[in-house]
């Protein structure tokens, strides 16, 4: 099994000159009274595979949470700062457009009690979608790698999966509406190495086609699997560097020390 | 420092140095003391069990010898004649429990989804606090009221009036319960929803309610088995009816009304008809709660991973 791509187009140093598919601009975010996110300025280009590290409790979660605006659900944060999603401002827009072209895929499978087609269905069929939903399902399943496993029992309930099958089923169901963006949030942190080799391998495939921002705990599959990526810790944006830069010649000192394991 | 491993001085929490006669006279107390207190317990238990099937063995025994085809098909016959039967009350209490349903399920559900789905702090706060206080009027209040307010102004029973007052008391349990099982469902399911550009509405009625579903089933026949066995409320509201009922504005038999009648007349025929009622009204509500636990049984074995 190939696995997910170096890091990085061959020549790409930093975002610079890449067209960009957010902007985030000073962004900060409250739980109340607690700031969890302080000054963040972070720019995510298209079509490439960022990846945000650092310990737990450090906002990774919050932060890709507020790219879709999955925070507004929770009562009483607050969010201030600027999040621009092609140059529109995503605080501004429509939160259910929003949500069509950003996916997002959860740490824990969260399949629909409905059956294998219909969870995959659900997306196109809340949007409107009438065309050829059997063609549009396979696609997406295919892309997820599923396919293959599922096509004799698409009216089968999605619980009869295994949970690494939830959640490829989970990412199929976000990939249905075709989103410019992906937000996966330690998508395979509940999953064995098998399952978790072949996600990598299936963001290497949508690399071309979808911008993916990936919160994960595992430095490794980060090195493998992103173009860029970005250390947070406290709240704080330590470094953002192509991803093979910040492993191997870290600028900061913080995120060397994390990298090589000396906390988190 | 005192040696208390080779026997110098006293350990701070002994009184005196125990005798092993003491020690085993303290063990003795402690396990008589558990069995005691376990006796006790079990027998209360074995109690509460054995009112249960004593009520069911004397209806089976009394109502058993009373069930006829006669019972569900005629009207009451004529005190002295024999061949009547019952069959105007259970289609009342059928009717009833119709208009109830009509009444309580919708009102139950809708306010079920708004206290688990919408709303913000005091207003839920308040709306759940008057449904637990609704929850304990007295079922002969709700009916004075039903009478206030239904028969009162129509000038005479009826179905209607029995019926909107058994949906009063239908509504809190059912909001209660639908809330207890909406809120069940894991917030991931909505999350996923919402993440998929689903709104609010959208996201309950597609995904959180069919969650849902079977425990909300559950509890609404839970409720309307409760319901069924109402008397109070109906004594005068649908009042009673020696013959068919048609429509909805005449008083109605039913089957809880017609026991209390029966069981306090003079005649033996009549008793016998009590307790064949009560079987009926007791396999009835049997059949709900078993019922409630093979449908909530069958959703727990569905889920896996």
């Amino acid at each position: 099994m190939r696995l997910a791509g170096a890091p990085g187009q061959p020549g790409e140093t930093s975002t610079a000159g890449l067209p960009l598919r957010f902007k985030i601009s000073n962004l900060n975010f409250f739980y109340g009274a607690k700031q969890a996110l302080c000054n963040i300025n972070l720019d995510v280009p298209v079509n490439r595979v960022t990846a945000l590290i650092g310990p737990s409790g450090c906002g990774k979660s919050t932060f890709l949470r507020n790219l879709n605006r999955m925070q507004e659900t929770i009562r009483g944060t607050r969010l201030e700062g600027e999040i621009l999603l092609d140059s529109q401002d995503v605080l501004q827009m429509d939160v259910v457009k929003l949500r069509r072209r950003v996916g997002m895929v959860f740490q824990r499978p969260n399949p629909f009690p409905k059956s294998i087609f219909e969870n995959v269905a659900y997306g196109l069929k809340i949007n409107g979608y009438s065309g050829r939903l059997k063609e549009h399902v396979e696609k997406s399943l295919r892309r997820a790698a599923l396919w293959d496993e599922v096509k004799d029992k698409l009216n089968q309930s999605a619980y009869a999966l295994s949970g690494g099958q939830q959640q490829r089923l989970c990412i199929a169901r976000a990939l249905a509406v075709d989103p410019e963006v992906l937000l996966l949030d330690e998508p395979c942190s509940a999953l064995d190495p098998v399952t978790t080799a072949k996600i990598e391998e299936l963001m290497f495939q949508l690399k071309g086609i979808c911008t993916m921002v990936i919160v994960t705990h595992n430095m490794q599959q980060a090195a493998r699997a992103s173009d860029f990526t970005a250390f947070l810790l406290d709240g704080k944006l330590i470094e953002h560097a192509v991803t093979s830069q910040l492993f191997t010649t870290p600028a900061d000192p913080r995120t060397e020390a994390y990298i090589t394991g000396r906390f988190g | 420092m005192t040696d208390f491993y080779n026997g110098e001085g006293n350990h701070p929490l002994d009184k005196t140095v125990p005798s092993s006669i003491a020690m085993k006279l303290r063990m003795l107390w402690r396990k008589s003391l558990n069995l005691v207190m376990l006796s006790v317990t079990a027998a209360c238990a074995l109690v509460t069990v054995s009112v249960l099937v004593f009520i069911l063995g004397y209806l089976v025994w009394h109502g058993g010898s009373s069930l006829s085809w006669n019972f569900f098909t005629k009207l009451p016959a004529p005190v002295g004649e024999t061949g009547g039967g019952l069959a105007n009350a259970i289609v009342g209490s059928a009717k009833l429990l119709l208009i109830a349903s009509l009444i309580g399920i919708p009102i139950g559900l809708m306010g079920g989804v708004y206290l688990a789905e919408f709303g913000g702090r005091t207003f839920p706060f308040m709306v759940r606090y008057a449904t637990d206080l609704l929850n304990g009027v007295p079922s002969i209040i709700i009916g004075i009221f039903a009478y206030t307010v239904v028969v009162v102004p129509m000038h005479h029973f009826s179905t209607l009036a029995g019926g909107c007052a058994l949906g009063i008391i239908m509504i809190p349990i059912a909001v209660r319960s639908t809330e207890e099982f909406l809120r069940a469902v894991p917030r991931g399911m909505r999350e996923a929803a919402m993440a998929l550009g689903a709104s609010k509405w959208r996201t309950v009625l597609t995904v959180v309610v069919p969650a849902a579903f079977q425990g909300i089933l559950t509890g609404l026949m839970l409720d309307i088995a409760r319901v069924a066995g109402e008397t109070a409320p109906l004594l005068f509201t649908a009042f009673s009816n020696r013959y068919w009922s048609p429509g909805w504005n005449q008083p109605i038999a039913s089957l809880p009304v017609m026991i209390y009648t029966y069981a306090i007349s003079p005649y033996d025929e009549w008793h016998e008809q009590a307790w064949a009622a009560g079987l009926v009204l007791m396999g009835l509500v049997l059949l709900a709660n078993i019922g409630a636990r093979l449908v909530l049984s069958r959703r727990a074995s569905f889920s896996r991973s």
